[in-house]
């Protein structure tokens, strides 16, 4: 293998030019415990003599993992003391390595279950993942788990290594079965490139160079692919975005806003629009250091100054006025919790998002991904390691975009605003469902003036808003109210034309609606659950509930009160407005 | 840096007068540009820093027009901290660490800047971008933060702080590349000459300060250079005749010895970097 540290010494300055142009692959890894993850990485930067000799040599001194064959290569990637006591990684390791094609920086994320968090962070940044498995055990719970976030943090290529191929004697067989079993989890994923690779990590088979023990085998080495694979990186998301870190304002002659290009070209003479302001103006220049720019893409850092004096400071952002991005208070994401306190909707939190800071609460939980299934589960919270899509409402306006579109203004942490602990990673998926219509109708007119929050309308009603699905059964239904309200709820019941409109607009306004229809009505249910959206809504069936009304009433109640739509101990009427 | 000029009270620069710290001055000069750098450089100087680093200290930043302030533990020195008497782990604790966090309590700066990156030793690979520490400046590594994408949670409580590494992504080549593009000016003595030294077995020690001498030695002159410059008693130089910033990368591309091995401290002991960490050294 030729590498840059080998190359003759004669032209250095064209090997300074080379090496300058030379592109960047950032990749994650990933694994169960004992795959061999440590092992694979340091034979990676070992046989592209990555690894100095004095870093080397004090690994054969320290050598002490007796599994591992004559050098252990995890010792050079496994840097902490505790993580040397305990034999496994439990933080991310950051490793860096190049040859003359590319450069490299790995992030080595643990495969320890309860260090799931680490695996997100590490995968936030990577263009590419590689998912060890071990062949003697074929795909396991957390293969699936990191696939899963790995594709949710947006990364396109996969390469699964199916590594200790040399315990299993190379077979084929054994391969095929392992990446068959993978690829029936991998169909439900948005992969853009997945690819299989057999491998030991321990003999050096298949990773650098390829092997002579895997015939049936015709693909590249690890390392071949990883210097030649086609990254998209552009996700053909052309829309400039520029949120504004600083103002810089030396003296009265210059104004310049300092940021860095988060989509899209910013070019001299464009017209732009500043959030939250709406004002436009033109660029007049783009200044750096080095001298004015006709041109900053991402993931460049420089200063934009403007033609008028414009009010604009941190946490604002430059957009172009025909395509601007979301702004909205409300949105739905996909959350990572990576806290062991859980979440809990309505609690105040803070969100960091692009270069704004704002208080900012989850309002509903609207489903758990169960990460081996991919199945959706109706929970109250997310607990820790756990991966949820949620409604999250911000005290400001914040300006984004779908985090599949462009990860730079999609992606959201959210901080404890007691513990200063950074809880759990985001990723935007759209505008909230409400505020998908900017104009006309009641919901958007209540929301858009909206200063009361769903959380504090959860608060003061004591319940979560909810549309009830109930057909063929009007006296059940008025029961049913009289009971609730009885109960201190905010709750009505409608029927007949417009009950879709009526449900959402009810539900935006905190309260129950009972959808009383004569009879199912498949078409109407569906729409309504649209308005509502799913963690609004609940079908019953009359069928599955036996007695009379009062009883079926009551049954009702309990599995309100289990669903965690209504608090389970009846709370002293408190004379709130009925409607 | 801007996010941290941006997002803190009181930020300051670690300056240590290396190559790196060097670097990380220019990207500073370059995110405020046309404006000056908003925030002050501190050198915690341990008073056994080679003559030459103090000059080029004084002259680099003055040319620049950056503020700078100078620590000194001036009651450990008082008291006869030296590396000869109380052994390199002591002295360092006592002349850096101690020295850096009274520096740093002082000031009140709750954001310090560090130009350490994650490929010069093991326990830094783990290191975050930003890097919280607790009210006596200690690093807790099971107990980081995750820090995803470039979003960075810079939120601390009144006494704590957080360690800013802008370079934590750039390797040793990327940092000499960049000060070749950039023409950076760096101290003389990263470059080959002749200077007097003494050789004990493979390091070469240079003669600056009070060295004890062992017996049967006597300084030589040895064409070479420092790789990282550190205190004078405890940085070993390197036989080189690399003297242009070219022939360095090309020699170091050639010598295959990570650069760090020539500093004593890192060997005190097994894992010592991510004590001293621990304890708040950078």
């Amino acid at each position: 293998m030729a590498t840059a540290l080998e190359r003759p010494s004669a032209d250095i300055e064209s090997f300074l030019k080379q090496n300058e142009e030379k592109d960047l692959l950032r990749l994650s890894t990933a694994g169960s415990v004992d795959d061999g993850k440590s092992t694979l990485i340091g034979r990676l930067l070992y046989d592209s003599k990555g690894a100095y000799e004095d870093q080397i040599a004090s690994v054969r001194k320290a050598s002490t993992n007796q599994t591992a064959g004559p050098l252990d290569f995890a010792l050079l990637t496994d840097g902490l003391r505790s993580e040397r006591e305990q034999g496994i990684t439990i933080d991310v390791a950051y490793r860096y390595f190049s040859t003359p094609k590319r450069k490299f920086i790995i992030a080595d994320t643990p495969g320890h279950e309860q260090y799931t968090r680490n695996m997100a962070t590490g995968a936030s940044t990577a263009d590419l993942a590689i998912i060890l498995v071990d062949a003697r055990n074929g795909v396991l719970p957390q293969s699936r788990r990191h696939l899963y976030i790995a594709t949710l943090l947006g990364i396109r290529h996969i390469v699964v290594t199916i590594n200790k191929m040399d315990l299993m004697d190379f077979s084929e067989a054994v391969y095929n079965e392992v990446r068959a079993d993978f690829l029936n989890f991998a169909t439900q994923l948005p992969i853009g490139e997945l690819k299989f690779i057999p491998i030991s990590a321990l003999a050096g088979d298949n990773v650098v160079t390829g092997s002579q023990k895997t015939p049936w085998y015709a693909g590249p080495a690890l390392l071949e692919y990883l210097e030649t694979v086609e990254v998209a990186r552009d996700r053909a998301f052309d829309y400039m975005r520029f949120p504004v870190q600083y103002v810089i304002r030396p003296n009265l002659d210059f104004r310049g806003f300092a940021g860095q290009v988060a989509a899209g070209s910013i070019r001299p003479g464009d017209a732009v629009m500043v959030l939250p302001s709406g004002r436009t103006s033109r660029v007049k220049s783009i200044a750096t250091y080095d001298g004015d720019l006709s041109e900053a893409f991402p993931p460049m850092s420089v200063t934009v100054c403007l033609e008028d004096e414009v009010d604009v400071s941190r946490g604002d952002m430059l957009v172009p006025p025909q395509h601007p991005p979301h702004a909205a208070r409300r949105f739905e994401a996909t959350l990572v919790w990576m806290n062991q306190k859980p979440l809990e909707p309505g609690r105040p939190y803070l969100i960091k998002h692009t270069t704004q800071q704002a208080g900012a609460a989850v309002t509903a939980v609207r489903h758990r991904v169960n990460i081996n299934t991919l199945e959706h589960e109706l929970v109250e919270r997310l607990g820790f390691n756990e991966i949820g899509a949620v409604t999250v409402e911000a005290k400001r306006p914040l300006y984004f975009d779908a985090y599949e579109k462009n990860r730079a203004t999609g992606a959201f942490i959210l901080i404890d605003p007691l513990t200063n602990e950074t809880l759990a990673a985001g990723m935007i998926t759209g505008a909230a469902a409400s505020e998908r219509h900017p104009t006309g109708d009641l919901a958007a007119l209540e929301l858009n003036t909206g200063r009361v929050t769903p959380a504090e309308r959860y608060i003061r009603a004591g319940h979560r808003p909810l549309a009830l699905w109930l057909a063929g059964d009007e006296e059940l239904a008025y029961t049913l109210e009289r009971k609730l309200f009885d109960r201190g709820c905010l709750v009505h019941v409608l029927a007949g034309e417009g009950i879709v409109d009526t449900a959402e607009a009810s539900a935006d306004a905190g309260l129950i609606s009972i959808c009383a229809v004569p009879e199912e009505d498949a078409a109407t249910r569906d729409a309504v659950q649209r308005a509502v959206g799913r963690d609004r809504f609940l079908a019953v069936s009359t069928a599955d509930i036996p007695g009379n009304s009062d009883e079926a009433a009551d049954a009702i109640c309990r599995t309100l009160e289990d669903r965690g739509y209504i608090p389970r101990l009846p709370k002293p009427f408190t004379g709130g407005a009925g409607i | 840096m801007r996010e941290v000029a941006a997002e803190f009270q009181r930020p300051v620069m670690l300056y240590s007068i290396g190559k790196d710290s060097s670097v990380m001055v220019r990207l500073a000069q370059k995110a405020f540009y046309p404006g000056k750098i908003p925030f002050p450089l501190l050198h915690i100087d341990t008073t056994y820093k080679f003559r030459e680093m103090i000059e080029f200290r004084d002259k680099f930043t003055s040319e620049i027009g950056a503020r700078l302030i100078v620590h000194i533990n001036q009651k450990a020195i008082d008291d006869g901290a030296n590396p000869f008497r109380l052994g390199t782990q002591k002295c360092c604790g006592l002349l850096k660490t101690r020295s850096l966090l009274d520096a740093l309590a002082e000031g009140m700066y709750d954001a310090a800047f560090g130009g350490a990156r994650r490929d010069e030793e093991k326990s830094r690979a783990k290191e975050r971008v930003y890097s919280f520490r607790d009210s006596f400046g200690q690093w807790d590594p099971k107990n980081q933060r995750p820090e995803l994408w470039n979003l960075f949670n810079s939120r601390v409580d009144k006494g704590e702080s957080i360690r800013v590494f802008p370079l934590s992504n750039w390797t040793e080549l990327d940092v000499w590349q960049y000060i070749h593009l950039e023409n950076i000016p760096i101290v003389p003595m990263y470059f080959a000459k002749l200077r007097p030294m003494v050789v004990r077995g493979e390091t070469l020690i240079p003669v600056e300060q009070d060295i004890p001498l062992l017996t049967g030695e006597k300084p030589e002159m040895v064409m070479c250079r420092m790789r990282s410059l550190g205190c004078s008693p405890c940085t070993g130089a390197i036989r080189s005749e690399a003297d242009t910033v070219p022939k360095i990368i090309e020699e170091m591309m050639l010598v295959r010895r990570s650069e760090r091995e020539n500093r004593v401290i890192d060997h005190d002991q097994e894992g010592s970097m991510e004590i001293k960490k621990r304890e708040g050294y950078f």
